[in-house]
Order: structure tokens, then sequence, then C-alpha cells
């Protein structure tokens, strides 16, 4: 039986119509046009960057925007401007932008494109939000779609939302940044969009809201173990994983920083957020016989199975970074550990809706909407101590002034 | 694996039969379709069953679909392909960063995501029949392989679809059909046309129905299955260049994301075809990804929560698949 | 699926279908006989386990290497029980998912509470019962293929239970729950005896007993080897079928105990581990299709992925190309296993 001969003609046809549709000459959409070659310029060029062996590999990443991170580095230093007490409203370096063209009359139906709730963070921030959906009696319906942590699914789901048109705004929590741009433009020639947590490459959003960023994290974080570890010492970095810009900036500016100050990386693994591999992952480096002088991590939800992996060899727990996550900090209190909690403040989850309220009434909002971003440190660790909220809970959450707490975050 | 004995050795009389049998569970599940179209219609307001909200639901069906098409010629044979869901991430990685943002990349992208998925087809299909490998654990195992190569070297989004080749992700045609529609049919045309109008096709089922009685009758089921799986691993390639279309990029993580491994073995057994083999065949499977996607597209109507969607998701599969075993079941009964 | 993988021509009918011969041999040889089916594996456990003491000669101390079993033990585990499932001619897809369900629903009920250890216990133990029948019921009783039964309990396990706790683990867990994966026993010139190692010894023993020396075990090999056949010499193949998944469900939980204990609640925890574990099973040497397989050879066989990814950590190799290997060895060893089958059916 010829297989190979029978294949040959579908695949033909199937090139075909591939080709086809690449010429194909409608396009309803023009917003695609317009955004591809600014992604393209946008988005870091991994060759544009000097391979000089001088500079740190944190400084050669792709993920090293050099405008950005001096940026954030600078806002770090700036006073928030905004009511005092109430950070979620605050902004950082703001330009205003004049909303008065989607005024328009309450009730309003407010949309949430949500990538998913697939972690303790997301959870905190997702409640919070919706306990902040219910002090204002002007949103008459909040519509939320999950996508289940699927890029392909959140495009989706954007689509459903434009098409049943009874939005009066969008607020979107892109899955992943270059995937989502295309249909957020698209959104946005239709309605205002606030997009906040991870970015979008369009500046066509109504705003776009997000504590300093990654760099100043990751930054943090690197400080505090300059700061905390012997000179020339060994630093082991546990990253959840690859490919998420809110994770690889903290990355590149832990790297920068710790190298040019010559602490000694040596290791630096990806844990998926998984408890049982952050332990076997310092489980193998102690087995080769290595020491490990200071942890860095990119998100705190594994600090302490880490921290218990130096407790069960009896050993003592050495300087480590986590976030402002209860379970990390209540440890950080019992055992009396060298440590800080970076913090990507889960309170950012208050401002979208804010945000979507004085756009519907016309009020200018921040362009770029820069929360401010305030680790959790030795000195200010009681007050971010909650005993009887759950391990999980981010203290950071700005709710506690919110109907229904605490139990609605048990 | 559940079933008795006397289904695995059912006589040729029978698959013959099923060829030409189009009224048994593959229409149902196309009136199951009709069904729960209702009920969104009911529970969501009549814009569920508008053209717009039709045709997002069929855009959403689009991915799965075209791997779909390609996994049920694989179950029909009596195989199984795992490792379509990285070989999405790869085809997506490898011609966004062949094309690059440049048209004229364009067709030696797609010749080279076609040729991976042709290879890696080739691979699975061998280990099946030469090798004699399990295909689920054959599959995983290609699957992983193709898994850590991939993120050993991309760590993020790479390369860029141009303008041309997003069309194919958000274009339309008579300014209302989207073109991804016609992707789907058009690959939906060649499964069909593969498995009912050439030798190849009733080859492949009567493989399915019975290694040993297709053999004796001279059909060399060894080709049947290589091909089969070459045809899947295709139809993943494909899936993986809509989406690099879809996304404008291409992402490491966007095949395992999608769940396509598993999601399309669902799509094909909610479609009516048997795990086993023989039985079945595309129509059912379209039927089974606009299913799965109607669901997604009410479950949103209807607010309902991600995890119970899931939970629904996973009841759903299990009960049609278990309505179909039942009446076979009757079938077999009646026939003996 | 699988069955239509293993047709009859393939030579193992002769093999599989001797319960009269094996109830001989109880009387002596078992050991020879787990000797013999592990043999292979143990020669590529050894191999890894060489080249890890070249170039970690730490591993030898008795410290290190029980932290070691301590950490493998849940994998250990988890193949014994689905090692059932396989032989019976399925698989059990939903493992994974259990392991989720057994950490996050122990954290959310107890809240940390030591004085609920028990009730909690039970409760996952039954929970586990419970997917266990409900797999086994619906793969035999209403004629579901069991990938696509344990493909469905993993989504309803996973949406069931974050639908629960809203979205990611809540609560946490008491020390002496997490004392089974965490804590060891005291002892002289060993140093710490983990209790990990000392459950994995227990579950291994009684699975071995369960498969190769009860009447169930025989006539689980039988119904694997040919339910048709098994059924006419009076076996009740949907009840041994059923048991099989629940075995296989009970070391989930288990696996999930012992995991909870290593590194406490995650929402990730269960990842992955179902695919884990029936690459060890086939390394162990099972055939897939069910009829044959050894539980020592199983446990040996997860016990050396767990060895190799080790090796790989010593090697440097990055994190993912270890998935590459594993992919790569798994391939191997069901060709091999295919390839030997027949060569020796002919």
């Amino acid at each position: 039986m010829k297989t190979k001969h029978r294949f040959r003609w579908p695949a033909l046809l199937l090139a075909g119509v591939l080709v086809l549709s690449a010429c194909a000459e409608d396009d309803p959409d023009p917003a695609v046009d317009d955004d591809v070659e600014d992604v393209d310029e946008e988005e870091p060029d991994p060759d544009a960057e000097p391979t000089d062996d001088e500079l740190s590999e944190g400084r050669q990443s792709e993920w090293f925007d050099e405008e950005e991170f001096d940026a954030q580095m600078a806002w770090r230093e700036m006073e928030p401007e905004g009511p005092e007490g109430e950070p979620w409203v605050q902004y950082i370096d703001a330009e205003f932008r004049d909303t008065s063209e989607w005024a328009t009359d309450a009730p309003w139906d407010v949309c949430f494109s949500n990538a998913a709730v697939d972690n303790p963070w997301r959870q905190v921030g997702w409640t919070t939000m919706q306990a902040e959906v219910e002090l204002h009696d002007d949103i008459a319906n909040f519509t939320h779609v999950d996508a289940g942590g699927s890029d392909e699914a959140q495009i989706a789901d954007i689509e459903e939302l434009l098409e049943r048109g009874d939005c009066d705004v969008l607020i979107v929590s892109p899955n992943t940044t270059a995937a989502l741009t295309p249909i957020v433009e698209q959104a946005a020639e239709e309605l205002p969009v606030i997009v906040f947590d991870r970015g979008v490459n369009t500046d066509a959003t109504a705003t776009f809201i997000q504590p300093i960023g990654g760099y100043a994290f990751g930054a943090e974080a690197a400080e505090f173990l300059i700061d905390n570890v012997p000179a020339g010492g060994n630093i082991v970095a546990l990253r959840i994983l690859p490919g998420v810009d809110v994770l690889e900036t903290r990355w590149v500016a832990g790297q920068i920083l710790m190298e040019e100050a010559g602490l000694n990386i040596i290791a630096s693994e990806f844990t998926e957020g998984d408890t049982a591999t952050v332990r076997s992952i310092i489980d193998d480096i102690l087995d080769r016989g290595e020491e490990i002088d200071g942890v860095w991590m990119d998100a705190g939800a594994t600090s302490v199975a880490a921290i218990e992996a130096f407790e069960a060899r009896g050993m003592e727990v050495p300087p480590i970074t986590g976030e402002d996550q209860n379970d990390f900090l209540q440890k950080w209190d019992q055992e009396n550990l060298t440590a800080i909690g970076p913090t990507f403040p889960t309170y950012q989850w208050r401002t979208p809706i804010i945000a979507a309220t004085m756009i519907l009434q016309g009020e200018e909002v921040p362009v770029q909407w820069t929360l401010p971003q305030e680790p959790v440190t030795e000195e200010n660790l009681d007050e971010h101590l909650f005993d009887d909220m759950p391990p999980l809970f981010y203290s950071q959450c700005g709710c506690e002034d919110l109907p229904g707490f605490p139990e609605r975050w048990q | 694996m559940s079933s008795p004995p006397q289904e695995r050795t059912a006589n040729p009389a029978r698959s013959l039969l099923a060829k030409f049998d189009l009224t048994d569970m593959q229409s149902g599940v196309w009136l199951v379709l009709l069904a729960v179209m209702a009920v969104g219609w009911i529970l969501a307001g009549p814009n569920f069953v508008g053209g717009g909200n039709l045709t997002n639901i069929a855009v959403r069906a689009v991915p799965l679909g075209i791997v779909a098409m390609g996994q049920t010629l694989v179950i029909l044979g009596g195989s199984l392909d795992l490792s379509v869901a990285y070989l999405i991430s790869v085809v997506a990685v490898l011609s966004a960063f062949v094309m690059d943002g440049d048209p004229a990349n364009i067709p030696l992208a797609i010749a080279v995501g076609l040729a991976v998925g042709v290879g890696v087809g080739l691979v699975n299909g061998l280990l099946v029949t030469k090798g004699r490998a399990n295909p689920l654990i054959a599959t995983l195992g290609t699957g992983l392989v193709m898994k850590g190569l991939l993120s050993s070297r991309f760590a993020a989004q790479t390369g860029s679809a141009p303008r041309e080749f997003q069309l194919l992700g958000y274009g339309r045609v008579w300014g209302f059909m989207p073109l991804s529609i016609l992707l789907l049919l058009a690959v939906f045309a060649i499964a069909w046309w593969l498995t009912r109008g050439t030798r190849f096709g009733s080859h492949l089922y009567a493989v399915g129905g019975s290694k040993e009685i297709a053999r004796l009758s001279g059909v060399r089921d060894d080709r049947v299955i290589i091909g089969a799986h070459v045809w899947c691993s295709l139809t993943a390639a494909m899936t993986g260049l809509f989406l690099v279309a879809r996304l404008g990029a291409g992402a490491p993580w966007i095949g395992p994301d999608g769940i396509y491994d598993l999601e399309s073995i669902a799509a094909v057994v909610v479609g009516g075809t048997a795990l086993l083999g023989g039985r079945g065949g595309v129509p059912g499977t379209l039927a089974g990804a606009l299913l799965l996607a109607v669901l997604d597209n009410m479950f949103n109507a209807l607010q309902v929560d991600g995890f119970l969607k899931s939970v629904l998701r996973g009841v759903i599969i299990i009960a049609a698949v278990a309505s179909y075993a039942l009446r076979s079941k009757r079938k077999d009964v009646d026939i003996a | 699926m699988s069955d239509t993988t293993k047709p009859a021509d393939e030579g193992r009918v002769p093999q599989r279908q001797q319960p009269a011969a094996s109830r001989l041999d109880r009387f002596g040889g078992h050991a020879l006989e787990h000797l013999k089916a592990s043999a292979p594996i143990l020669a590529v456990l050894i191999v890894i386990f060489a080249a890890i003491i070249y170039l970690n000669p730490a591993f030898l101390d008795p410290p290190v290497f029980l932290a070691f079993l301590r950490r493998a033990a849940p994998l250990m585990i988890l193949a014994a029980g689905q090692v059932f499932v396989i032989v019976s001619g399925g698989f059990d897809l939903s493992v994974g998912s259990l392991i989720t369900v057994t950490v996050v629903v122990a954290a959310a009920i107890t809240e940390g509470d030591p004085d609920a250890l028990i009730p909690v216990m039970m409760l996952v133990l039954l929970i586990g019962v419970l997917v266990g029948m409900v797999n086994g019921v619906v793969t035999t009783m209403l004629k579901v293929p069991s990938i696509i039964t344990t493909l469905g309990m993993l989504l309803i396990l996973r949406g069931a239970v974050f639908y629960w706790t809203g979205g990611s683990p809540t609560g946490a867990l008491a020390d002496n729950f997490r004392q089974f994966g965490r804590e060891a026993f005291d002892l002289p010139v060993i140093g710490q005896l983990p209790y990990a190692a000392i459950i994995v010894i227990a579950v291994a023993w009684i699975a071995t007993r369960l498969l190769h020396r009860t009447a169930f075990g025989h006539q689980l090999l039988a119904t694997g080897g040919g339910a048709r056949a098994a059924q006419l010499t009076g076996v009740n193949i949907t009840r041994v079928r059923i048991i099989a998944f629940v075995l296989s469900a009970l070391s989930a939980v288990i696996a999930g105990i012992l995991l909870a204990g290593f590194a406490g609640v995650s929402a990730q925890v269960g990842q992955g581990y179902e695919f884990r574990a029936i690459s060890a099973v086939v390394l162990g040497g099972a055939a897939i299709g069910g009829g044959r397989g050894s539980v020592v050879a199983t446990v040996i066989g997860a016990l050396t992925l767990e060895a190799l990814f080790m090796l790989l950590n010593l090697l440097g190799l990055p994190q993912p190309l270890r998935e590459s290997v594993q992919g790569v060895i798994i391939i191997g060893a069901v060709v091999y296993a295919g390839l030997r089958l027949q060569r020796s059916g002919g």
C-alpha cells in the first residue's frame, strides 16, 4: 500500500490553505496591523545586547530593559502621591489621561477577563477585588471570566465579552504579555480597557496598573542578601518558572545586583512553585557538599519549604528572601530568621475597580498607574503578622477595611 | 481495556457495518450538541445562538478541533498520541522563530513546522509498530523528550508572526467568516476523505477493529498505523501554526497549557469514537470539539466558576463515553 | 487501546496463565522469582548507584542515603499501587490529582489542629477508597476505558478541591500530620531512620504479598492476561479490577501524606506524578495491557527513576533535559520489553 503517496496530497493541500490564508485580503481588524511592528520594537532583542564579558549575565538578558530598570530604581526612592494609608489609590510619577469620552451614567456593567485564579496570590487578589466591587453600588453587573491559565482561552473569552456587548469597561489581567496584545488593542477600540498585574505591549489601554515592578522586587531581595551574606558567599536562586515577565524581571535585577556585588550564584533552578521540588533542590545542593550562604527567591510561596530543608538537617537557616505570605512571615517571626519579604502587593486588585468607576465618571486617571511597593522588613514585620489568617494569605492585601474581613479571606 | 474480549475480536462484518453506519453514536453527538445549544439559549438568553456567538464558539473550537482530527485517526487505528501538546509547542516556537516577523519567511516557517510534524509522527509510528511499544508510553516518552529539549532552549516567547500570518488567526473572508473556521473545515474535509474515501481509511478501520484479521486479509498494519501517526502529528503541527497566528509569537507553554493531549482524546471519545479503535469517525470528533467549546462558552455566559468548569467537564467526558459504551454493549447483545 | 497492542500471538499467554505453577512456587523460590523479575532493572539501578557514589561518595553515608530514600518514598508507594491497575489491564491517571486532594483537604479541614490527626487520616483514606471505587465501577460496570475514566476523575478531583477552597490551598497542616514524611527515628550507627523508609518497606511488603501470594493477586493477573479466560475459570473480574483501582487510590493517599510531610502544603504537589508512576511501572518491566508485573521490580523501578534524577543533578544537567532523559528511558524500557516479548513469542 502506498501510504506515503497518499499523504503527499493532503499535506500539499494544507500547505496551500495556510499560504492562501496568509494572503487573504479581508482584514476587519486594523488594530492587528498597527501593533505588530510595535511588538517587535518593544521586545528586547537578545542579539542587540552587547556580549561584553565585563557585563553581568543579568545585563545581557533579553529581559533587561535598561530604561525601565533605571525608572524602577528611581521610583523606589520616590514618595508616592495620593491619600495617606491607602496605597491602592496612590501613584508614583504619574501622567494623567482625560477620560471624559467614556463618561456614562450609572449603573455600569464592569467586565473582567482574568488569566486564572490558580495560585494563592491570585486567590487573595481575586477575593479582594470581589470585596471592592461590593463597595460600589453604581456597578450593577460585574462579569468575571476565568481563562484557566491559557492564552488562547483568554483571547476567546475577550472576544466573547466584546461580542455580547454588555460591558461598559473591560478589566484584563493578561495571562502573558505578547499573546494578549492584539486582542486588548482590538477591545480598546470599542471600550475603555484597564490592564493590571502583567502588562501588554500597547498604549491603547485607558490605564495600566502595576506596582513598581519586578526589577524593584528582585533588587530589594538582592540588596538584602548583599548586606547580610559575607562577601563572595554562595547564593542559591529559586525561581518559579521562566518566560513570565513579572518573574523574569525580578531575576534579572537580582542577578545584576548580586553579581556586581561579588556574590557567587551557585545555582538558579525552576521550582514550578512546588514545595517538594524546592525541598529536593536544596537537598541536592547540600548533598553535593556545597555550602549555601543565602537563598534568593523570586516569590515567597515556597520559602518555608526551603527553610525546612535546612532545619531538617539541623543546620542554621542562611539569610533568605520571601514575600508577604503569612506562613513565611510567621516562620520568620518564630525562628528569628535573617529575612526580608519584598512584595508585589495584592492590594493592586482593588485599583482596577476604583479606576473603572473613575473612568466611567470621566475623571482623569494615570496613564501608567504605578502603585507603591514596600517590602516587609525586620522593622515592620509585626504589622504584617496575622495570627488567625491562613498560611497562604498575603498580608499586603489592603483588605482589612473591606466587607467580610477576615472570614472571606480565611 | 474495559471491554470484553469479544469486542476486540469482533468479526470483520461488524467493522464494515460500522463503516457505513452513519446513524450511530456520531449523529448522537450532533444531537447532544444541538440540545446543549438549546439549553444555552434558555439559560443564557437568545444572544447565545446569535451569529456572533456561534462564530465565537466555532473559533474557540479551532485549535483543539484541528489536532483532534489527527487524534481521531490514530485512535481509530487502535493507537494513541500523548505527544501532541509538546509537538504543538515545538512547532509554534520553531515556526515563529523562523518567521521572525518577516512575511517572506512564512512559506519556509510553514514548511519547517509541517516537516517537524512529519518527523515526530514517523518516530511515534515506528516506535508503536516496529518498536512494539505501547502507544501511551511511547508518545508520553516522545512528548517528554520534546518538552525537555524545548524548555532547555526556549524559556520565553520566541519570534513573531508577521501581520500577514496573523490574518490566519484574526482575518475574515466575505466580511463575516473567520479564516480560522475555514482552516478547521479544510482539515476536517481532508480527514474525512482520508478515512472514508481512501483505501488507507478502510484499512485503518480494519486494523483498529482487529489487527489480526486485518493482517490476515493482507493489510500491512504497520504502514497504516505509521500513516495515522504522521497525519496526527501533522494536525498538531497545524494547530501549532494556527496558535502562532493567533498569539503573534511562539510560546513554549502553549501546548501543555491548552492540555491539547488529553483534551484532544476527550474530543475524540466524546465524539463517539471507540478508544479501542475501529469504530467512530471524524464527523463525531468535530461535534465533540464543538461541544467542548460550547460548554466553555456557556459556562462563561453563566459565570460558572473556573474550577467547577473542570469538574463538569470531567463528568461530561465520563458520562458521554459511558453512554456510548452501554449502547454498544446492548448492540453486542443484539448481534449475539 | 492497550489491549489492541497486545495481540494474542505475542506468546505471553502461556507465561501468565499458570496459577497452578505459581501455587507450587509459593512454598519456595519466591525470592528467586522476584529477583528474576527485577534483574534487568536492578542492574540498571546498581549502575546508577555506582555512578552516584563515584560522583558523590557521601551517598554511602547512611543519613544521606536514607534522606534520598525519604525523597523517593512517595513515588515508590505510588508505583506499588499503580502496578495493580496496570497488571489488570488499565491505567490510573487520577493519582496525581488525588495526591493534591489529600494534601489540600487535610490542610483545609484540620487548619493545623493536631487533635484532628486520626479523623483526618481516616477521612483522606476514605476519600481514597471512594475515588478508587468510582474509578473501578465506572471502568468495569459502565465499560468506560480506564484512561478516560481516570482522566475524567483527574479533572473532577482537581476542579472540585479548588472549587471548594477557592483556587488555592487554605488552612494548614499540623506537625503530627507531617511527621510521617518528615520525621525520623534516631538510631545508633545509621543515624536517622525516616518514618517514610519504614512506610515504604511496609507498603511494598503488603503489596508484594497481595499481588503474588493471594488468590486475589492471581485472579488479578489472570484478568489482565485475558479477561474472558479469567471469567470462564470463575474469577469475578469486576470485583478484582475495582479492588485494583482502590489499591492504587490508597497508595496515592499514602504518597500524599508523605509528600505533605516532606514539603508542606502546595497546590502543585501531585503534578506529574501519574506519569512518573506509570514510568516507574514500565521500568519495572510490567506488561502494559496487563497480565504480568512484579511489585518488587516496580518499586525498584521507582527508586531507579529517582536515582536517575539524582544522578542527572550531580552531573549538572539542566532540569528540563532531565525530562528528556526520562522520556528516552521509558521509551527504551517499553521498546526493550516489546521486542523481547516478540522474540520469546516467536
